[in-house]
């Protein structure tokens, strides 16, 4: 059929059954907004507030509808601020398609208004990317975009598309399978392999598993869990891995790392025999692995054969699709047992205490503990990067069906109040909840506008110490306490903030209204906003 | 230690780029990086001469695989391969002194590619060794140029490197 390359462009969304777009729109990216326009029925346009944004709910789409997700900006400065967005989708191998605007072809190279050259730039954060310059190849590129975003270690690809290209008239037909010669994941597990893997884990007697984010992306939460359960062998998870495993379940010890729980750290030590699935033991997780590779036995699977070998040294790799691989290991594993093991790490796990923080402020820990106690299981938490989202992941108890998603790999500010309205977008049904601190509130809450006009009822938590709270602990912890560009004053008043934009807010200054507060948050079902003050001193560590 | 890397990728443009990113962005030492078509059209061969332990040759190959436009990667072993590299040397050479440049030519099998009142200019075609051990040679007769194209490998035998 012949048509504009811009409404061929959305005839791939449709096929690819993109129903909803973050995007951005200016002058080198019109063709393809106005195409839009008459698919407006089919896909809905989401218009943020800043680019990098649209990449963030992008992200938050995509982890929660396990596809590939699409945000679009324009050339220059739009394309450049998508540069962090790019970078954190990543970090975190999640599967989104950005498209940018670019000037006209023939102006490529001479320093064109709003010209940025964005696949070089955004190069070293991009699984791949394509510089569209033949009108009759976008079929093609699109088809392969969205199959390399998605397969495989999933992650960012960037097709970026020349105002003329998108203007430029085609014969499109969407093709109906991909091949690549040079990109053919594994996912198939080798399967002598996977019977050593098993045989390793039945001699072991003091096994570990640790999960990572790639047991989401490979969508084996069920697999891992039964595999636990059928062999006994107590679990602990990255940042990335978090929500896996309900925190009630008697087999789980929690995060590990460097903000992580002593018992989940101490079980590293003290392990025999580490199995490593989707987990790539950054060195926020796991500060001296040449001390653990030396004593323990350690069993990897990955989908990327990179990750295996590259931060911990390994006795069995297993390269393959974590889903795939847990489900023969699941049909080859006999039941085990392993209380004594089990035994010594609950004698570790010491149970929560809060202490009592300052007149005015609430302990943070004690308000994540009681707010999982009381919002439903299948509540989505998206934290965002600093002493907020440590309070959370270490706080928060997630139950059955619950899923956390924050910035791990990147650390990327302002993530979660963008990837929450994602998130909400891609489950309408569940409770979405935002937990950020004063400061990276102030680097997102631009999008409060986004989630009004486009009516996404997420519940935003505000925690605020008046801090940046990580670099001032971090200031107070390995530089003599001396502080400097960590105090945000000048901030607004929270409360007054959210009056400004029209939407419900209360604030949480002791155990009443700490209490209030979360009833208040688990029963408004609009947008909504909770500040909780927190001292300036409290910790993370 | 130095290794030389053969890597095939699809005869697109960017591949270079995004490879030399790669190297400099992981902290790899790259010696030399010399790069060419094939019998096939659609793509390129790149030898890469690489330097780091067998960890960094391992990643090196793993990250290049990551790469979407590269096709096959192998670190070819020295005792198998066999290497090239192309280097041109112009030397500043008075009119008294060109017999003694001829005879250092003969012996180490490099040709006068080019002659001038002030100048010669020789070519050699040899391994990296042999090529080090020339430069080393003319280096006291006035080297005012000096060129490399970097060192291609193929394995010897009937070994070969496919993109299948």
């Amino acid at each position: 059929m012949k048509m504009t390359a811009a409404q061929a462009i959305v005839e791939c969304l449709k096929a690819e059954n993109i129903k909803v777009v973050y995007g951005y729109p200016g002058a080198a990216i019109c063709p393809l907004y106005d195409a839009l326009l008459d698919a407006k029925d089919d896909i809905k346009h989401v218009l943020v507030r800043h680019e990098a944004n649209g990449g963030h709910a992008a992200n938050g789409y995509a982890r929660i509808s396990g596809k590939p997700a699409v945000c679009i900006a324009t050339s220059g400065p739009g394309a450049v601020n998508l540069v962090t967005a790019i970078a954190t989708a990543h970090a975190d191998s999640i599967p989104i398609v950005c498209i940018t605007g670019q000037v006209n072809t023939d102006q490529i190279g001479s320093d064109a208004f709003q010209e940025a050259d964005i696949t070089g730039a955004a190069e070293p954060f991009v699984k791949h990317s394509y510089l569209l310059s033949n009108p009759d190849d976008l079929p093609r590129v699109f088809k392969e975009a969205f199959y390399i975003a998605g397969s495989g270690r999933p992650g960012p690809v960037l097709i970026d598309i020349p105002m003329d290209v998108q203007k430029a008239v085609i014969d499109f037909k969407y093709p109906k399978s991909v091949s690549i010669r040079s990109y053919k994941p594994t996912l198939k597990g080798n399967f002598n392999q996977i019977k050593r893997f098993v045989s390793s884990l039945e001699k072991a007697k003091k096994p570990l598993i640790c999960i990572g984010g790639g047991v989401f992306a490979s969508n084996a939460q069920k697999e891992i869990c039964e595999l636990a359960k059928i062999m006994q062998i107590p679990v602990i998870t990255t940042m990335m891995g978090l929500s896996v495993f309900s925190d009630d379940n008697p087999l789980f010890f929690g995060m590990l790392g460097m903000h992580g729980v002593p018992v989940a750290n101490k079980a590293v030590n003290d392990c025999d025999v580490l199995f490593l699935v989707g987990a790539r033991v950054g060195d926020r997780a796991v500060r001296a692995p040449l001390s653990i590779e030396k004593t323990t036995k350690i069993l990897h699977i990955d989908i990327d054969p990179a990750e295996i070998g590259k931060n911990i040294g390994v006795d069995y790799p297993l390269v393959g699709d974590a889903k795939l691989v847990l489900q023969d290991m699941i049909k080859l594993a006999k039941p085990m047992e392993h209380n004594d093991w089990i035994e010594y790490l609950n004698s570790l796990n010491k149970p929560d205490e809060f202490v009592k923080m300052p007149k005015g402020t609430v302990n943070p820990r004690e308000f994540m503990f009681k707010l999982s106690k009381s919002m439903p299981a299948d509540t989505i938490v998206a934290a965002d990067v600093g002493q907020n989202q440590i309070w959370t992941a270490t706080g928060y108890k997630f139950k059955d069906g619950g899923r956390f998603i924050t910035s791990g790999g990147m650390g990327t500010m302002g993530y979660s109040v963008p990837a929450a309205i994602g998130a909400k977008m891609a489950a309408p049904d569940r409770p979405v909840m935002v937990i950020c601190g004063d400061g990276s509130f102030q680097m997102n809450f631009m999008e409060l506008a986004t989630a009004i006009q486009h009516n996404v009822p997420i519940k935003i938590i505000v925690m605020t110490n008046n801090r940046l709270g990580m670099v001032r602990e971090l200031q107070t912890n390995g530089y003599d306490d001396r502080q400097i560009a960590v105090a945000l004053d000048g901030s607004p008043d929270f409360i007054k903030l959210a009056d400004a934009y029209g939407i419900k807010s209360c604030c949480v200054t002791d155990d009443k209204s700490m209490d209030k507060a979360i009833e208040f948050i688990k029963n408004t079902d609009e947008l909504c906003l909770v500040e909780v003050v927190v001292d300036e001193m409290a910790k993370t560590l | 230690m130095k290794h030389t890397i053969s890597v095939l990728v699809e005869n697109h443009s960017g591949v270079l780029s995004r490879i030399s990113g790669l190297f400099s962005r992981r902290g790899f030492n790259i010696e030399s990086l010399a790069v060419g078509p094939t019998q096939d059209p659609t793509i390129s061969r790149i030898t890469i001469i690489a330097d780091g332990n067998e960890y960094t040759v391992e990643q090196i190959e793993k990250q290049l695989n990551k790469l979407i436009q590269v096709i096959k990667v192998k670190t070819l072993t020295k005792d198998e391969c066999l290497a090239r590299e192309l280097l041109i040397a112009k030397l500043s050479v008075p009119a008294d002194k060109r017999s003694e440049v001829m005879t250092i030519a003969e012996i180490t099998g490099a040709k006068v590619m080019d002659l001038s009142l002030t100048t010669m200019t020789l070519e050699l075609c040899d391994t990296y060794a042999n090529l080090k051990r020339f430069e080393e040679i003319i280096a006291p007769y006035n080297v005012i140029e000096l060129v490399r194209t970097g060192t291609i490998a193929i394995s010897k035998g009937a070994d070969t490197i496919t993109a299948k």
